[in-house]
């Protein structure tokens, strides 16, 4: 697959679009990458994913792929050969699914509430927020990596939201450590890994994109 | 195989679990089905899916699988005859990110339809017609979203059509225009004629119909007013 031509539409703070920053780079696959405006969205973002409009969008000789856990698990099916990511027994990978879809439908939505609510709605999206990252550590258990002793697909599914844990704590005023020490001492071990570290942003960006955030909805 | 035990944890008015039994049925495999009673969910069904205690669950040699999409995959994977996903990796991308896009944006429209009421629920339904138009426009002249035969995202997808149609009926709200979305309306009758087994495991229409009127009875008898 040396003619390979692979383009990834994206947002620099975006914790989907992470998912496959990484699983790239662990394939060690060459691809352009841009960064989108999302206000003012590319023809080309619009051209790919016309149904959701969304990053990110990894567009493989010239064929668009939407939805960032569908992008990795693509990615894994297409460049098999190196660095594998979903476990290859069936309930293992069942797993790894079941825990990528228990983040998509309830981390992004449950903390953005601790940054852009206040009151007591606020603080309903905190509390929810640390059960649910107590959930997830409780799914590590005592294992290295989601997928056991290997980084893999759970890890990749997860690992984006962790530079965001920084203004997590700062607007919920709370310490993510102190409630969940083992998912932090998770997060640190993958830092450990290029593909992991070269990929997410540094904390405190994040924490001015946020202020941004907060300052167009009136709250800063 | 020979010593497999298979169990599905379900409710029988349950579109979720009608897709477990669909792609069990369409790859031949014999399991045990237990009915669960929703309102006193049993010891069994919190131990297995304790993050959701929601059906279907499926049991396969005592491990258990939960959330019906992740468990076709599941069944799609362990059981690797009468393939429902394509080979193609691309191709496998658009059946899931079908099935994705139905259970993110059509099954909440269509169920929201039914929930809600005043000026929420016509703004919900509004949602639900442009994303079965959607859903419409990708299908098109074809027979199944796996083009000439039932596939993955037919199983997982096309019991939305007879829901959507009970909850017309219930609420008096069209959904699924006839004339805007043929190929949606003959979609949901193509899949149970594709095989006798999914006919037979599909519950009767106006026995759906029957529940849901009830159901909806008493949604609307709680609801805050
Ligand atoms: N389920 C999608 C979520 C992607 C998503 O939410 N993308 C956001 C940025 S993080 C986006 O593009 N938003 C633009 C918009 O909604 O207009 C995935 O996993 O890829
Ligand atoms: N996303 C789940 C949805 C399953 C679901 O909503 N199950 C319902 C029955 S149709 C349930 O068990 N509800 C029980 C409850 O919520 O307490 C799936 O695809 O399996």
């Amino acid at each position: 697959m040396a003619n390979d031509q692979v383009i990834q539409l994206d947002f620099w703070p975006s914790m989907y679009g992470m998912r496959l920053r990484i699983a790239l780079a662990e394939k060690e696959i060459k691809y352009e990458y841009r960064d989108e405006d999302l206000r003012n969205k590319s023809p080309l973002l619009l051209q790919m994913n016309p149904i959701h409009k969304k990053i990110p969008v990894l567009i493989h000789n010239g064929k668009p792929i939407c939805e960032s856990i569908i992008g990795v698990e693509y990615i894994d099916e297409v460049w098999k050969d190196k660095a594998p990511l979903l476990p290859s027994d069936p309930y293992e990978r069942a797993q790894a699914r079941f825990w990528a879809d228990y983040i998509d439908k309830k981390l992004y939505a449950t903390g953005s509430k601790i940054y852009t609510a206040t009151g007591d709605e606020q603080e309903a999206g905190k509390k929810d927020f640390v059960e649910i990252l107590k959930v997830l550590e409780g799914a590590l258990g005592e294992k290295p990596y989601y997928g056991g002793d290997n980084f893999g697909f759970g890890d990749i599914a997860l690992i984006g939201f962790y530079c965001w844990f920084h203004a997590y704590e700062v607007y919920g005023n709370f310490s993510i450590e102190a409630e969940c020490p083992n998912l932090v001492a998770w997060a640190k071990r993958c830092m450990q890994r290029d593909s992991v570290a070269k990929t997410l942003p540094d904390q405190h960006k994040i924490i001015e994109f946020v202020k941004i955030l907060r300052e167009k909805l009136g709250l800063e | 195989m020979a010593s497999e035990k298979v169990k599905l944890l379900g409710y029988w008015a349950s579109p979720f679990a009608l897709k477990v039994h669909w792609a069990l049925k369409l790859k031949g495999i014999e399991y045990e089905y237990q009915e669960e009673d929703l309102s006193n969910k049993s010891p069994l069904l919190l131990q297995y899916n304790p993050v959701h205690k929601k059906i279907p669950v499926l049991v396969h040699n005592g491990k258990p699988i939960a959330e019906s999409l992740v468990i076709l995959e599941y069944i799609e994977e362990t059981w690797k005859h009468n393939p429902l996903l394509p080979e193609d990796p691309y191709e496998r991308a658009k059946a899931r990110f079908w099935a994705k896009f139905v259970d993110d944006k059509c099954v909440p429209g269509i169920f929201g339809t039914f929930a809600k009421v005043g000026v929420e629920q016509q703004k919900i339904a509004k949602e639900a017609r442009e994303n079965l138009k959607i859903l419409e426009d990708e299908l098109g002249k074809k027979h199944f979203f796996g083009d000439a035969k039932i596939g993955f995202m037919d199983v997982t997808s096309a019991w939305i059509i007879c829901w959507a149609q009970i909850v017309e009926e219930v609420v008096d709200i069209r959904l699924i225009d006839a004339e805007e979305m043929p190929s949606l309306v003959s979609w949901f009758q193509n899949v149970l004629e594709a095989a006798p087994i999914l006919k037979e495991c599909t519950p009767p229409k106006d026995k759906l119909l029957e529940h849901n009127k009830g159901f909806h009875e008493m949604l609307v008898a709680s609801a805050p007013s």
